[in-house]
């Protein structure tokens, strides 16, 4: 009896070629600067992060950054998932170009997105004047913020939650209704469980972005530390001052716990297809 | 279509399978002066076309030679150059400039747009009234740290003229020009000088007349962040300097304004955008240029310069980055461009453009009337860069004990 070999060949050809092509192009577009980042910190070393992340000024800017993501993407998740529906289900003039609007915030290059908002809601600017009659301050404070992430991460939950919403069989429903359920429980119980896998994939894609998200933001921030000073311009500062380490350091903690965040929605997302039995 | 001809393979790697194209009778029309040609299929040829022959091909002359093909449907002939000129745009174009033009990079900081681009074209006209074939100058703009580090992660800059002495050391600290290079022109290597003066709204509502009054209650200053931008850390030396010569605590008083401050952008255009366009602030601490240029773009009738009693000399300083000059004739070139910043003609743009110069013998009298006499504190007076930029600026400096949470 022959042992079995380590690798079964697949029987499709083109695996070898076609996975060193991934490979290589993975590696020379995402696994090196990470790794490079990782090396830069690792040999800054563990206590020398830490001593770097644990001050309040940092830790004040990661709370600011992670936190508002968080808002951002939770608002996409439930403003985006609507507008698909919205956009898959019901047909009025001016859909298409709704649709196509959608895409924009990838289009537009950040730092004219931050402009334009910032210009809009200043308490000069044309929606900025009306809030700051009610004494609201959307620009330079952390509306603003949350305004720019929302932005830039409105695409991400619309665009994939379309296509599943496409595939919803209409049948569906109308079994829901004629088994007497309410359009409540058809909502929660029918529709909503297909969608979540799909809509808590774009909510991951949009908080992954709004904590990166710097070109925008830092127009309409205000960034006053402690206050509105996001965590990549803590970065951004670290570098100004050669201070290469550092900056190193608060990026490997940024990205720690956007792991952590990712793997948590990740988990959330095995456990809800686990749920409705299908993928 | 220029410039193909001499370099057809090019175009080769670009049309591997040119498809044939359609037979067409040229001898009917006009014959066009300049065609292109395919021979077999993918050789692409280019000239005033020279012959017509029965089967629909042409013969052009080549530059050599004559060469006959069949004439390239204008509308693929459309694609092919639209093509090429990206494939130029792309990078090929170093291949097409002309061998001799020497070129020079001049990576400076960001309020420097206006007057490096007229004292590129003034030098230029002068380089070539010198009797040197004309030279292609470049300017790349950004904030003075992070052009700073551009150069040292491998920007190829001939020329730095950045906002502080510092970011030049940190430079030189990675071998790319002599320690002593501050030594090397006249006036500690800088050609122009600015200060810091104050940017009020029309009529001065708050009344802001010196640095005391910045911290008066209601009053909103903008500055850009200290850490972020070379002009801020003027800004904050000046006001520093204002607090010791009139018996404050500095610490104290600096620590003060920047609690009045709404919005801390990282750069100095960013502040002065900020103030003039947003409406943010009832003052902004801006460089002297910057706030006259304010008043040129955004009109007179808007903002009222106020000129504080104290302020602070700032010298961006100019350098040659020794390890990236490649040839004598570009050494020659980047000693020229540096040297003409001091000579007269140099001097009337940079007093044109809103700058303290050294020269005024042929500046315009209006240029240099608008200055008003200050007293300047120097660098020297806050022991140098070396010393300043890590005890004010530096992780965990004076400027960072500023914002701790109470």
């Amino acid at each position: 009896m022959t042992a079995r070999p380590l690798f079964q060949r697949s029987p499709m050809p083109g695996f070898g070629l076609s996975m060193g092509v991934t490979l290589t192009m993975l590696s020379l577009v995402v696994l090196l600067p990470i790794g490079a980042l990782l090396m830069k910190g690792a040999a800054f070393g563990p206590a020398g992060i830490w001593d770097t992340v644990n001050r309040p000024r940092v830790w004040a800017a990661l709370f600011l950054s992670f936190r508002l993501s968080l808002f951002a993407a939770l608002f996409n998740l439930v403003f985006g998932t609507l507008l698909a529906w919205v956009l898959v289900r019901y047909r009025f003039p001016g859909r298409r170009l709704l649709d196509a609007a959608v895409d924009l915030p990838f289009a537009l290059p950040t730092a004219v997105a931050g402009i334009a908002l910032t210009a809009l809601y200043a308490p000069n600017g044309a929606f900025g004047s009306l809030a700051k009659e009610i004494g609201w301050k959307i620009a330079y404070s952390q509306w603003g913020i949350f305004l720019a992430l929302v932005f830039v991460g409105l695409p991400f939950v619309t665009r994939t939650v379309q296509p599943v919403v496409e595939e919803i069989d209409r049948e569906v429903e109308e079994a829901s209704a004629t088994l007497g359920a309410g359009r409540l429980t058809t909502i929660t119980r029918i529709i909503l469980p297909m969608l979540a896998p799909a809509a808590l994939t774009g909510f991951a894609l949009a908080l992954a972005r709004a904590v990166g998200e710097y070109g925008s933001v830092i127009f309409i921030a205000g960034n006053i530390p402690l206050v509105t000073e996001i965590a990549p311009l803590l970065i951004v500062i670290q570098l100004e001052e050669f201070n290469y380490d550092a900056a190193a350091a608060i990026g490997i903690a940024m990205l720690l716990i956007s792991f952590a965040m990712l793997l948590v929605i990740n988990l959330i997302q095995i456990w809800s297809r686990r749920r409705i039995g299908h993928v | 279509m220029i410039a193909l001809a001499p370099y057809p393979s090019l175009i080769l790697g670009l049309m591997p399978a040119l498809p044939l194209p359609r037979r067409r009778n040229t001898q009917s029309k006009e014959p066009p002066m300049y065609a292109t040609i395919t021979l077999a299929g993918t050789v692409t040829a280019q000239g005033p076309q020279t012959g017509a022959h029965a089967d629909g091909r042409i013969t052009v002359h080549d530059g050599s030679r004559e060469v006959t093909g069949w004439p390239i449907a204008r509308s693929l002939r459309g694609a092919l150059s639209g093509l090429a000129l990206a494939v130029l745009g792309l990078g090929g174009g170093a291949a097409f400039q002309p061998a001799q033009a020497e070129t020079l990079l001049n990576v400076s900081y960001d309020p420097t747009r206006e007057l490096y681009r007229e004292l590129d074209q003034v030098f230029a006209d002068w380089w070539v009234a010198q009797g040197h074939d004309p030279a292609q100058i470049e300017v790349s703009h950004g904030g003075s740290g992070a052009q700073a580090r551009a150069v040292i992660d491998g920007l190829e800059a001939q020329v730095v003229t950045l906002a502080l002495a510092s970011d030049i050391d940190k430079i030189a600290a990675a071998g790319l020009l002599p320690e002593d290079w501050q030594s090397k022109l006249p006036h500690n290597s800088s050609p122009y000088t600015s200060t810091i003066v104050f940017l009020v709204r029309e009529g001065n509502p708050k009344g802001i007349k010196d640095w005391g009054d910045l911290v008066a209650d209601g009053v909103e200053v903008i500055t850009p962040n200290p850490k972020t931008s070379g002009g801020a850390r003027w800004n904050y030396l000046a006001a520093w300097a204002w607090a010791e010569k009139n018996g404050k605590d500095p610490k104290a008083f600096v620590g003060d304004l920047f609690k009045h401050v709404p919005v801390l952008d990282s750069g100095a255009r960013g502040a002065t955008t900020t103030f003039a366009q947003r409406g943010i602030g009832d003052v902004l601490l801006a460089w002297e240029n910057e706030a006259y240029l304010a008043l040129a773009e955004l009109g007179e009738d808007q903002f009222d310069i106020v000129v504080p009693s104290v302020s602070i000399l700032a010298e961006p300083p100019v350098a040659l980055v020794e390890k990236n000059i490649k040839t004598d004739a570009q050494r020659e070139l980047a000693e020229a461009y540096l040297n003409f910043l001091y000579t007269p003609e140099g001097q009337a743009v940079v007093w044109k453009n809103f700058y303290r110069g050294w020269d005024t013998s042929k500046a315009a009298p209006e240029d240099v009337a608008r200055f008003p006499k200050l007293d300047l504190v120097t660098i020297a007076d806050f022991g140098g860069w070396k010393k300043a930029q890590p005890e004010h600026f530096g992780d965990g400096g004076i400027f960072d004990q500023i914002y701790v949470p109470k």
